[in-house]
Parts: C-alpha cells; structure tokens; sequence
C-alpha cells in the first residue's frame, strides 16, 4: 500500500548538503498500524513527509498502491493528498477559525455543497467526541482537544492513509492514552493505514503492529512489535525496549549473585505462545539441573505477553549448552549475561 | 475672539481634502499593494509557487520606490502625474505620487504581516492538496487578517503624514493650509489647528485599527 524504495533524502542548504535519508526501504500494509521510532534528528519527519510528498526523494521512490507519485501531474497529486490525512505535533489548526470551520476546510477545498458539509463535520466532531465544541476556537481548547479537532480535520476528505507526526508529544501522558485509543479506532473502525513517527517507545508499545527504528537517517532495525520488543538486535533498538520493559536487574541483586565456575547466568525472553508451557519445569526434569530464578518480568504488548526470566544455571558447560539448545528450540530467546 | 487669516469654510475644506486625498490613495495603494505583497510572499524563496524572477523583480522595486523620501518621489514623478492627470498640482496631483509612495510601503506590511503565519498552518495547507489560489484564500489571508488591518492602520497614518507634506505643490488639505496660512503668513493658530487635526486623525485610525484588529482575532 505504501512503499518507499530504496529512498535517499539530501537536503541543501546555503552550499550545506545533509543526508536526511538513506538507502530507506519500508512497506506498510493496508490496515497496518505503522510505527517509526528513533531520536532527534534521525530522518523520521523527512520519512514521513515523502508518503504525501511534502518532500520529494533525491533517489528512489515512494509508491501508493503500487503507483509511484513523482509519475502524477501537479494537479493529480493534489487530489491524492486529499487521499492521505496528516495531524501534527503542535496540530496546526487556523486560529482565525472556529472548530467547525477547522474542520469543514479539506471539504471547503473540494467545493463541496454546505449542507454536506455541515452534515460531515458533525459526524466527525460526534466520532472525536466533540460536538459541543463546534463553534469554539482553537486557543479556547487543552492540547487533547485541539488534537482531536485535528484529527477530525485529517478524516474530512475520507484519507486511505493517517499520518501522524509526533502526533502524542506534546501531551500528557493520560490524554496521549486516550488519543492512541482514538487512532486505533479510525483503524478498526474506517480501515484506514495509519503511519505513526514517535520518540516514545510507549506509543508503539500501545498501539503498532509494526515497527521501524530509525538512526541517522537509516532504518536499523524493522518487524512486529512483538518480535522487535521480544529480541531487539541493535542497541539502539534496545534503549528504546528499555524504556518500556524494565527488565533491567537491579544492582542489590547483580551483587548478591555468587560468582562461581559452574554457573551461568541468562536471559530468558519467552514470546507469547511459550509462556503457558511450564517450560522451566520441563527442562529442570529433563536435564536435571538447578535453576534458580532471579528475576521475573511480565508485559503486555497489545494483549500478548512478553515476559522475561533471569535465572542462573548450574550445570556443567555441556549440559548449558544443550539447555540453551532446548529453550532456543522452544521459541525463547537465550542471552548468556555477565555482571562485573 | 481668536485672530486668524483663515474663515471656518477654508477650514473644514482642507480638513475635507485630506480625508479625501487618504482615502482616494489608500484605496488605489491597497489594491496595487495587497496583492504585491501577496506576490511576494508567495514567489519568494521556499513560497508557495517560488519564481525567482518575479520576486527578483518585485523586491527591489519596493525597495526602490521605498527608499526614496516622499517630498523628492512628488517633484520626481511630476511628469508621469502630468500624464495621468493632466495637471501637477492640487488635490487629484497630489494623489499620482501619494499612491505610488504608499503602494510599495503597503506591499511590505503585508509581506511581513503573512510572513508571519504559523508555517505549520502552510504545511497543513499543503498536505490538504490546497492550489496556491486555495491556500492564499482559507489559510494565507484569514490568519493573517488581524495583523492585516494593523498593517493598514500604519499605512494610513503613514499616508496622513505624506498627505500634509503634498501641501508642498499645493495639494490643498491641511497640510497645505499650515505651509500657507501659518508658516509664510505667521499664522500661528493655524498651525496649531493643523497639528491637532492630524493629532486627532492618528489617534482615531489607531484606536479603530486596534478595535477591529482585537475583534477579528479572537480572545
Ligand atoms: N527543510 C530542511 N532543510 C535542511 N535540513 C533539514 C530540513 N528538514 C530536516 N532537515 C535535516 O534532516 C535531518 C532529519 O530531520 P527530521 O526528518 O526532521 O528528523 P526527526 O523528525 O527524526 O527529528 C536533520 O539533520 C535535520 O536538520
Ligand atoms: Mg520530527
């Protein structure tokens, strides 16, 4: 549905070219919700703004339903912007404008009748949960509000596509909860894709099936939520699953672990369908080694558990190994940890 | 009983003068002027429909036509205004160099009244598929209009000033009166009446342009 090949981004400024993209390649699906997480500065506005062209790719291409935007005229292009909604970090409502009027404007640019569009709005303000609203101003409302107002305004035209730029950050954490419930809803409820560019691993824990971590201009890492929060591989991608799952041992415990030549010390992270198994049971019946649990973590992903062991091993080196063999077989991730 | 050389007739028709040299050149500026700035704007740079020739042409001859004191800019242009209006003095020839004094300085206010919407309210605009005509109309204008019509009020108090000035050439109004009556003649009750009536002009265009400026605003 949305596809970005092989893109390159290079900005010009007075003489100074900055890389913002690189060698980007990402596919979302239809129905997806897509999240793009990184630091400042790593390219993710860049990479969203290409998806409605607000800027051009120096290299490669973006694709929308198979159809490479730079083969569209200036004004066909601007009839599938109106196909692909945005909302904004610091939401960027008219303050000249009622509500009513944020609202009405993509269907004002349609030349739509009056009546269809004061019939939409309201549907809109009804679905955002502001109807009361309709005839306030923009300074007049608290930051979850105007967001909502802004995502009534992205809906207007009937977007295929939802594009959220730091959509959450400048909110509380409590309103960011209720307007990621809100874009799940359009999701499920209008089927549309929504691609969501965030810093906070929180927004993506809450409500992305995908993900894509992005540095310096390239994707690092990208896959299932659960999978990427399940096994991160690069440590950036690390520092951002930390910040969700606190699966760090405390330091009291690091130092209470007795250090001797027989043991071993790993990292369990067990994915969803493995936890209902009394798996550690098994393996202590089968291999006849003590297993002694540190630590123990449970998160919810959306529903699905991902929860992380640590445990210390005792045994011989050949039978570790066939330990780790076994969980590994099971669907668990197996990390060997050292405390200095 | 005050002494002047002036009757009250003499009086109120200088004072009608300049209200109708103002206004007659602010309308004319404004339609010349509204849309330079606009030009501007939107041809400039990183505008909506950037065009380096247009703004490299429009910029300088704002700046041009700005850096030139009014009183020279009334003797300079005395030929073209000849040729507008057939005549270079009065009231209509003093409106030829008063509009082509005031577009320019019109253009610029507006340039910088629209130069400061939000740019995120442009991005929007943008991601909306809104044409340049589209943009220009919903977002452009109506969240510039407050700042619009404070660029407006200067413009016309600016305007006033340059209106007593054209006294000069013998525009008439009340700047004339004062050059007349009370500077070659030692009037000095006229000058006194002059200041007060400009006095009073300012401050009745500057408090309406504030009011209406805090009116389409909003809170
Ligand atoms: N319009 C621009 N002109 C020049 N450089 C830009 C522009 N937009 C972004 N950049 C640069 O591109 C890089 C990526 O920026 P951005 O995509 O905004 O990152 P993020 O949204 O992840 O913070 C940064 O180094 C930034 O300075
Ligand atoms: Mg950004």
């Amino acid at each position: 549905m949305i596809e970005l090949r092989d893109i390159t981004k290079i900005y010009n400024k007075k003489g100074a070219a900055v890389t913002a993209l690189r060698n980007v390649d990402l596919q979302v699906e239809k129905g997806d919700i897509y999240g793009v997480i990184g630091y400042s500065g790593a390219g993710k506005s860049t990479l969203v703004r290409l998806i409605n062209y607000l800027e051009e790719p120096t290299e490669g291409q973006v694709l929308i339903e198979g159809v490479d935007l730079a083969s569209y005229s200036v004004s066909e292009l601007r009839a599938k912007k109106k196909q692909i909604g945005m909302i904004f970090q610091h939401f960027n409502l008219l303050e000249s404008k009622t509500v009513f009027d944020n609202v009405a404007l993509p269907l004002v640019l349609l030349k739509e009748k009056k009546q269809v569009i004061e019939k939409r709005v309201y549907e809109l303000l009804a679905f955002v949960g502001l109807e009361d609203k309709a005839k306030q101003y923009p300074n007049e409302l608290s930051g979850g509000q105007k967001q909502r107002v802004g995502i009534a305004r992205a809906l207007a035209s009937n977007p295929t596509i939802l594009l959220c730029d730091e959509a959450t950050s400048a909110l509380d954490p409590q309103t960011t909860d209720s307007i990621l419930k809100l874009l799940k809803k359009i999701n499920e409820e209008y089927n549309i894709t929504v691609v969501i560019i965030t810093h906070e691993m929180e927004v993506v824990k809450q409500i992305c099936d995908k993900v894509a971590v992005m540095e310096k201009g390239e994707i690092i890492e990208q896959g299932a939520v659960i999978e990427v929060f399940g096994n991160p591989k690069h440590p950036t991608t690390e520092t951002f699953v930390r910040t969700v799952i606190k699966n760090e041992v405390p330091d009291s415990l690091k130092q209470a672990i007795q250090k001797d030549g027989n043991s071993k010390l790993l990292k369990l992270d067990f994915l969803n369908q493995s936890s209902s198994e009394p798996l550690i049971s098994k393996l202590i019946q089968r291999f006849h080694v003590k297993v002694n649990i540190l630590f123990a973590n449970t998160t919810d992903i959306q529903g699905a558990m991902l929860v992380t062991l640590i445990v210390q091993l005792e045994g011989e080196g050949a039978k570790a190994k066939e330990v780790i063999q076994f969980l590994e077989g099971n669907d668990v991730a197996v990390q060997e940890v050292v405390y200095p | 009983m005050i002494s002047t050389t002036i009757t009250m007739d003499q009086f109120m028709l200088s004072i009608y003068q300049t209200i109708q040299m103002v206004s007659i050149s602010l309308i004319i500026g404004s339609v010349l002027g509204i849309p330079l700035g606009i030009l501007v704007v939107v041809t400039r740079p990183g505008g909506i429909i950037e065009n380096k020739w247009v703004y490299g042409l429009l910029n300088p001859i704002i700046n041009i036509v700005r850096s030139v004191p009014f009183i020279i800019l009334l003797v300079a242009i005395i030929p073209l205004t000849k040729l507008i209006v057939q005549t270079s003095i009065g009231t209509s020839a003093a409106i030829v160099p008063l509009t082509i004094y005031i577009a320019p300085y019109i253009g610029r206010l507006v340039e910088n009244s629209l130069l400061e919407v939000n740019p995120g309210i442009m991005e929007a605009a943008e991601a909306m598929g809104a044409t340049p005509y589209q943009v220009i109309r919903y977002f452009l204008l109506p969240e510039a209009f407050g700042s619009l019509i404070l660029s407006l009020t200067t413009a016309t108090i600016g305007l006033i000033g340059a209106t007593a000035m054209a006294g000069a050439v013998g525009a008439g109004g009340v700047g004339d009166m004062a050059i007349v009556y009370g500077y070659q003649r030692f009037d000095t009750f006229v000058i006194i009446a002059t200041v007060v009536v400009l006095v009073v002009f300012v401050q009745v265009i500057q408090s309406l342009g504030n009011v209406l400026a805090r009116k389409v605003r909003r809170g």
